[in-house]
């Protein structure tokens, strides 16, 4: 009887875990197959079957996205904007986010719904006027263009606030009792405590800018200014550049983003399930 | 930075009417808040809320090719879009596009987050694993599959007959390419959906399964009578959350399709695109804006009166 339980047990466990391999090679295969194709020789690249292994480990596709597109320069550019947004929403969000958590003011509900009815507004409702506000600015090709109209963030305000809110109101008390300004407690105080909440912050803006695409197609046409996503849908169009060439880039591109998510997975996680799950 | 500080002639001005000390404390506050909320107001100004009442307003107008208002035409621009097959067509598209996207990744993602749950030796690198396209972006999540759908090199058609099942030509016919871009979306929205998922997941608290296991309950009718019922707020939550996405879908057109071949690919946002940044139409892009405002928007009331209220009575 507890041999039988123990060896079904056993057989359950194996079959948990055939279940999840074939699962987590249909899941990662699209990667696979990019790195794959990526390390492939040209004359290797349009056989016929396709090679579903490399058969060694072959960089010069790697060396030649790197050399003969601009992508260097594309990754500096996406770096760039996505630092700007990120610093840029922790400043505002954390600014707004302790006005509604610490302070008491007239109207703090309806500026509260202000900021939250930013989230419902998606993007296609107002990107014709911002494209034609851009272009009167003249900041078409600019950093400015690429950054400024993310600089603040509806749902970054509330993923702190919700974080401040924790923070003990007689801490708060008592410092304005001992003549504390309150910048001087929001910058001395709630920011060092709020540092896992706007870490996660600083990691999903990241990520979202990194990743944009319509935006930068819409307002950069100078290659100079380009960022990697638009760079690289551009380099598939180039037919002297080869298969293995754009996905090396490709494989090139992820690489920062896929370091940034498995090195912060927790706090990136957090972010992405606030508010999604109850408690 | 400096901090933000009191606007003193309003204060002054406060006190000059005769504001006793209790309302002038509230009027100080008041600005001060104002101060901390200033930056983030500003921006919100400037991008979403003028340009929001400037897209109502281009939608009345015919523009000029660089998107000048030329001539009030009230709502002819929208009685365009009714009359018109580019407006319908993409709207038939898109609802499609949703149908096979969502309840495809819903499910998936069911799947793979219940497995993720289980609890075995390297599960987290399984995790890691099944929630890595979040940190894809779509630009190369369709250059990966394009070439996996490359009619005479793409390892999928070569894979499939493997097990016999005849070639599909992708993104080259017009029957398929609309599955195949849906394909790409399924993947890249496959990952967060299993994130939250599996968040909820973990919250049910683990004495509702052990009282269920005393009363002799299997595994399965656990799953449907504890877990599933445990999330179904988190699967409303994700079914408009992945209905907006899907109605948002650019970046895999714009890259794989160009909304083609005969128009079977060209969504909402794509058509969006094409008529102000190609054809210089910038009124009737932003009236098909302003539609597909409307559609996000009463998704998104109704999950906030119907779907919330819901929750919060369970």
């Amino acid at each position: 009887m507890n041999q039988s339980h123990l060896l079904r047990k056993r057989l359950l466990a194996i079959l948990a875990y055939a279940v999840m391999i074939i699962a987590a090679l249909i899941v990662i295969y699209p990667i696979y197959s990019a790195v794959n194709i990526s390390l492939l020789k040209d004359t290797e690249v349009a056989q016929y079957p396709p090679r579903l292994f490399p058969s060694s480990l072959n960089l010069a596709n790697f060396t030649r996205a790197l050399e003969q597109a601009p992508l260097p320069r594309y990754l500096l550019n996406s770096i760039i904007q996505s630092l700007l947004v990120m610093i840029g929403q922790l400043i505002t969000a954390s600014l707004a986010a302790y006005a509604f958590a610490f302070l008491n003011f007239k109207g703090r509900n309806f500026f509260f719904l202000v900021f939250m009815a930013t989230m419902m507004i998606p993007w296609e409702a107002t990107i014709i006027p911002n494209y034609l506000t851009i272009k009167q600015l003249g900041w078409t090709d600019t950093f400015q263009g690429l950054a400024v109209p993310f600089l603040a963030t509806g749902f970054g305000t509330f993923l702190l606030r919700q974080f401040f809110l924790k923070i003990p109101r007689d801490l708060y008390d008592a410092a304005v009792m001992d003549g504390c300004s309150n910048f001087r407690f929001l910058t001395t105080i709630v920011v060092p405590l709020a540092r896992p909440a706007l870490g996660t912050l600083a990691v999903y803006s990241f990520l979202q800018t990194y990743n944009q695409y319509l935006w930068p197609l819409l307002i950069t046409n100078d290659e100079s200014m380009r960022t990697v996503q638009i760079g690289i849908a551009l380099l598939q169009d180039e037919e002297r550049l080869m298969f293995n060439t754009v996905l090396a880039g490709v494989v090139i591109i992820l690489i920062p983003t896929f370091l940034l998510f498995i090195f912060s997975n927790r706090q990136l996680i957090r972010g992405l399930t606030a508010g999604a799950v109850k408690g | 930075m400096n901090s933000p500080s009191v606007d003193a002639p309003l204060v002054q001005s406060a006190r000059r009417r005769g504001l006793s000390g209790p309302q002038k404390r509230q009027v100080r506050t008041f600005f001060l808040a104002l101060g901390y909320l200033a930056p983030s107001l500003i921006i919100f100004l400037v991008f979403i809320f003028i340009p929001l009442v400037r897209t109502f307003w281009l939608s009345s107008y015919i523009t000029d090719p660089i998107g000048r208002p030329a001539m009030f035409v009230g709502l002819m621009q929208y009685k365009k879009l009714f009359a018109t097959p580019v407006f319908m067509n993409s709207l038939m598209r898109s609802l499609t596009f949703v149908l096979y996207t969502v309840p495809t990744t819903l499910l998936l993602a069911l799947i793979l987050a219940s497995l993720a749950n289980l609890r075995l030796r390297f599960i987290s690198i399984f995790r890691i694993i099944f929630s890595l396209s979040i940190a894809v972006s779509g630009a190369t999540a369709s250059l990966m599959f394009m070439y996996l759908y490359h009619p005479s090199i793409g390892s999928i058609n070569y894979l499939l007959e493997l097990i016999g099942i005849t070639p599909i030509p992708w993104l080259v016919s017009e029957s398929s390419a609309l599955p195949a871009v849906s394909l790409v979306s399924v993947w890249l929205q496959l990952g967060l959906n299993t994130v939250i998922l599996l968040a909820a997941m973990q919250s049910i608290p683990d004495e509702l399964y052990e009282s269920a296991m005393i009363d002799g309950a299997n595994g399965w009718s656990r799953f449907v009578h504890i877990t599933l019922p445990f999330l179904s707020s988190t699967f409303f939550f994700l079914l408009i959350v992945d209905v907006l996405a899907a109605f948002q879908t650019f970046t895999p057109i714009h890259i794989m399709t160009s909304g083609g071949p005969l128009e079977s690919t060209n969504l909402l946002v794509y058509s969006i695109y094409r008529e102000f940044y190609f054809n210089g139409q910038y009124g009737f892009a932003a009236a098909q804006s302003i539609m597909l405002f409307l559609i996000m928007l009463g998704l998104t009331i109704f999950q906030f009166t119907v779907v919330e209220r819901k929750v919060f009575y369970e």
